[in-house]
């Protein structure tokens, strides 16, 4: 014992001096990536091996690595991809160059626009959009080749915070890019780049994204649009129509998504398609401008097709494709969402904290009492994750040639936006009675804010999506663990098995006598070692994430067991599951930015120590209560009764119990 | 004829929003981790000069800072705006806190030479030191004609007609070129650098040179004592009558 505490002690520093050196080394990833490159990208995508040429190139940091560990779903399987404790690095000149065009669009932003009137007249006025084509924001991701800027997820990103300023603008550029002309940008051919890309970039023409119906919002595959192949082959004939779409009204360029007939092994079947269609081709009407409650600055309007031709070569992607073409635009443009929030957070926090500190009320500025205090906690510390996790989230995105972060973006979405929602609603309550009035900005970030937790994919949608594609990965590989447990007497030696080694777990755990699902290792005795990838100040919380990590992936594995294939349908279980993964993501994100901010000397990083610290706390409490419910089961954790409750209320047709002041005499 | 060749002056100074904090040995103010942008009326210099480029007058915009590394950020902001290249005459952080506009007009006026500049278009003031002198200077030096305070630049038969604002109005002088003009605040309004030309910019070229390769001596001619903040302004008194205001001055013995 004594040897090994002796070790100890002289082996921290050495850790950390080899960490630091890792850290600022950012060929560090690719040694450590080849385990994942083996594991997903050679047995799931069998066109994907990684040629002996490009291995090479990408040991001696020429290439990018092919794909990222798939941290979300390995998290499922209880294994902690480490390469996330180590936040991504810009190099000085990438940084230097960011921060040189950040100046011109704050000074924009800051001085040159007059929201409350945009928001009042809800529109843009037309020299403020000629401003912003003139900036270059139209074509951000657009590369230099066609006229755009060619920004890298994080440079996008960083440019995201101050565009999000004015929620109007922001929205009219994410329609136009982020989601309108995306796909001719990640799935579109040579030409049909060269084609539009150009004139997208400039902003001389503006694009939308048509997938929404009526009858077809989060089920996006029920869209009824229909495109019907002319006689000749060459065009298809569109007609239906699509609601809310984001510049709907003034664009000239669309990426409407319609059904398509297409044979598959021998049988006709109606697949989504996704076409570039041009205003120019006819038959494309946009109705009246929607009156929202907030983003009022924004066109949102019906468009209709009527019989609209469409060239062939305008198909994006292939005919029948189109469906993971929009999950694929859709997954490449939720990051930004964290770093927009951000910069609205940021910018409330310090207005919010000059009010705080000057008002006083019973003879003390607000910035006393503790019920301010917590909430400017708590703001803060939502602020700080949100942030992180979108950074890490967009570094990972650079570094790969073919990244996949479906799970976490989507996660980003989430806690943004329902960070953002619920931080702008204290910091209005803070002002009190200013925050309600039209004078102040807050009431209008509220407004516009609250369009993030509905579109680009709801908010119930996504906490389904990432819950059931974890599961989904983790159900591969415990298949027949599952199928064992689930179907004892099939297999009765190895379910006894499993059964003994059950019920020893819950026996032995000491920690079955506190109420805590979590149970936390010493250093000595951990398995994952995450503690060992961060400063020696972060090692508690470390070691909270590994104790985290480990009883999520049981909880899975219990859900598995417990559901098997009904687990699709067990939505509020599903949802506590992405509860607790999108508060192990925050964890990650702020173990591993803190921890370069802590190793690197960056201003105030004791600070950020501390907002980890915190928000690791709350975390863990949270986390906890999910466990807790979800091993309670329906009947403890009211799932049941809330079934029952909803089923009685649409019985009735609204609110079912009676008045309180009624009898029967 | 062919159009102008102008040089433009910018200085990197402490941004005009930033409230400036003096430095508790009272040696100067607060700078390191202070956000830094171009002087504003070296901004509608550069604006000008890139204004007469588009309008055919001039045909080689030349930016020039002197100072420390991160004056290149400033450069690159001129490039951004138009200017065809840059020149960085590089100096130590320390050499630069005693640097004086007697150096820089010595700098400014050799590097006009040569590069045989028509124009050499500076801020009438730095929003840094307000000394008003660089410009008046370089004109001395290079023995060239000076229109200050310039708030509108025309061309008129090969000559230049320009409208100066002065205490008095507006007072409007015929220059001949080469001159030396310093822009006011009415000038015109600078342009945003946008995203594009910033990109753009980046291949332009910059050459990084020392003053000594212009053959001038930087060593300072001033010593400064100290750097204290503005005395804070006591409240005022209001008086009722003019006997109260007479009696409370004879009291503060002022009368």
């Amino acid at each position: 014992m004594l040897r090994a505490s002796v070790l100890r002690l002289f082996s921290q520093p050495i850790r950390q001096t080899v960490y630091l050196r890792e850290c600022l080394d950012t060929t560090a990833f690719p040694n450590t990536l080849k385990l994942y490159s083996t594991q997903t990208a050679v047995k799931e995508q069998p066109g994907t091996t990684v040629s002996e040429k490009e291995a090479e190139e990408t040991r001696i940091g020429k290439r990018r690595p092919l794909e990222n560990a798939p941290f979300i779903r390995e998290l499922f399987l209880g294994r902690f991809a480490k390469e996330m404790l180590v936040y991504p690095e810009m190099t000085k000149e990438e940084l230097e160059h960011l921060n040189q065009m950040v100046q011109p669009i704050e000074k924009f932003f800051n001085e040159g626009l007059d929201s409350k009137t945009i928001d009042v007249n809800a529109k843009i006025p037309d020299e403020v959009l000629q401003s912003l084509k003139d900036l270059g924001l139209f074509g951000q991701q657009i590369p230099e080749e066609y006229g755009g800027l060619g920004l890298n997820a994080t440079e996008f990103a960083r440019l995201a915070e101050i565009t999000a300023l004015d929620g109007s603008i922001a929205v009219t550029l994410a329609a136009h890019q982020s989601i309108g002309l995306k796909g001719i940008l990640i799935a579109g051919t040579a030409q049909q780049k060269a084609k539009y890309l150009p004139k997208l970039a400039t902003g001389e023409h503006v694009a939308a994204f048509c997938l929404t119906e009526p009858s077809s919002g989060s089920d996006a595959a029920s869209i009824q649009t229909r495109a019907t192949l002319s006689e000749d082959g060459k065009t298809f004939l569109l007609n239906g129509g699509k609601i809310w779409i984001s510049n709907g009204g003034i664009a000239d360029i669309f990426t409407v998504f319609a059904k398509t007939k297409v044979t598959v092994d021998g049988v006709e079947k109606d697949k989504v398609t996704a076409f570039i269609v041009e205003r120019e081709f006819g038959g494309i009407t946009s109705g009246k401008p929607e009156d929202k409650l907030g983003i009022r600055g924004s066109n949102t309007c019906e468009v209709h097709f009527d019989n609209t031709p469409v060239p062939l070569e305008n198909v994006i992607g292939e005919v029948g494709g189109g469906f993971k073409v929009a999950m694929n635009i859709l997954n490449s443009g939720r990051f930004s969402m964290g770093s927009s929030g951000a910069g609205i957070l940021k910018k409330l926090i310090g207005m919010t904290c000059e009010h705080a500190v000057s008002r006083k009320q019973f003879g003390s500025p607000l910035a006393e009492f503790g019920l301010i205090q917590e909430k400017f906690a708590q703001m803060t510390i939502t602020t700080y994750a949100m942030e992180s996790m979108a950074y890490l989230t967009a570094g990972v995105i650079d570094l790969y040639e073919k990244p996949d972060v479906s799970l976490e973006a989507a996660i980003v979405k989430v806690f943004s936006s329902e960070g953002c929602w619920s931080c702008v609603n204290e910091c209005l309550q803070i002002l009190g009675g200013l925050g309600y009035m039209k004078d102040y900005p807050y009431e209008r970030y509220l407004r516009d804010g609250r369009i993030l937790m509905i579109f680009e994919g709801t908010n119930e949608i996504l906490r389904l999506f990432v819950a059931l594609e974890g599961m989904k990965y983790a159900g591969k590989e415990l298949k027949d663990a599952v199928k064992i447990a689930r179907n004892p007497w099939k297999n009765p030696g190895v379910a006894w098995k499993m059964y003994k080694k059950a019920v020893s777990r819950q026996f032995s755990s000491k920690k079955r006598k506190s109420e805590n699902a979590v149970s936390v290792h010493q250093p000595y005795n951990s398995k994952l070692k995450l503690h060992q990838s961060l400063h020696n100040t972060l090692q508690y919380e470390a070691l909270l994430l590994e104790g985290c990590t480990e009883a999520f992936q049981k909880v899975v594995e219990h859900l598995l067991i417990t559901h098997g294939k009904e687990i699709i349908s067990a939505q509020m279980d599903l949802a506590k599951v992405s509860n607790i993964v999108i508060d192990l993501y925050g964890m990650t994100a702020c173990l591993s930015r803190s921890n370069r901010s802590y190793c690197l000397g960056l201003q105030n990083a004791d600070h950020e120590i501390m907002l980890t610290k915190a928000f690791c706390k709350d975390a863990t409490k949270r986390i906890n209560t999910n466990l807790k419910e979800i091993y309670s089961g329906p009947v403890e954790n009211n799932s049941e009764n809330y079934e029952h409750i909803a089923q009685a209320v649409f019985k009735h047709g609204g609110y079912a119990a009676s008045h309180p002041l009624e009898r029967m005499w | 004829m062919s159009g102008f060749r102008i040089l433009v002056g910018c200085k990197r100074v402490i941004d005009y929003a930033v409230k400036v904090r003096v430095k508790p040995d009272k040696t100067g103010v607060v700078t390191e981790g202070v956000k830094h942008s171009m002087n504003p009326f070296d901004e509608i210099a550069v604006e000008e000069a890139v204004r007469m480029k588009e309008k055919k007058l001039a045909s080689e915009i030349i930016a020039v800072s002197c100072g420390p590394q991160q004056c290149q950020e400033t450069l690159r902001t001129a490039l951004a705006m138009g200017v065809d290249r840059a020149i960085h005459v590089i100096t130590e952080p320390k050499e630069y806190e005693s640097m004086q506009p007697i150096h820089v007009s010595k700098i400014l006026s050799k590097i006009a030479t040569e590069e045989k500049a028509d124009l050499v278009i500076v801020g009438k003031q730095a929003i840094d030191d307000d000394c008003n002198q660089t410009g008046q200077m370089t004109a001395s030096l290079l023995d060239w004609p000076q229109a200050t305070f310039a708030s509108k630049i025309e061309k008129s038969n090969g000559d230049l007609s320009v409208m100066r604002e002065i205490d008095g109005g507006l007072e409007t002088i015929k220059v001949k070129v080469p001159a030396v003009l310093t822009s006011d605040l009415r000038l015109n309004e600078p342009r945003y650098a946008t995203l594009p030309n910033i990109m753009k910019a980046k291949k332009k070229p910059l050459v990084t040179k020392k003053p000594s390769d212009y053959g001038v001596d930087i060593t300072p001619r001033q010593e400064i004592v100290s750097v204290e903040d503005p005395p804070v302004r006591q409240a005022g008194q209001k008086v009722e009558s003019v006997e109260e205001l007479v009696t409370k001055l004879k009291e503060a013995g002022l009368v």
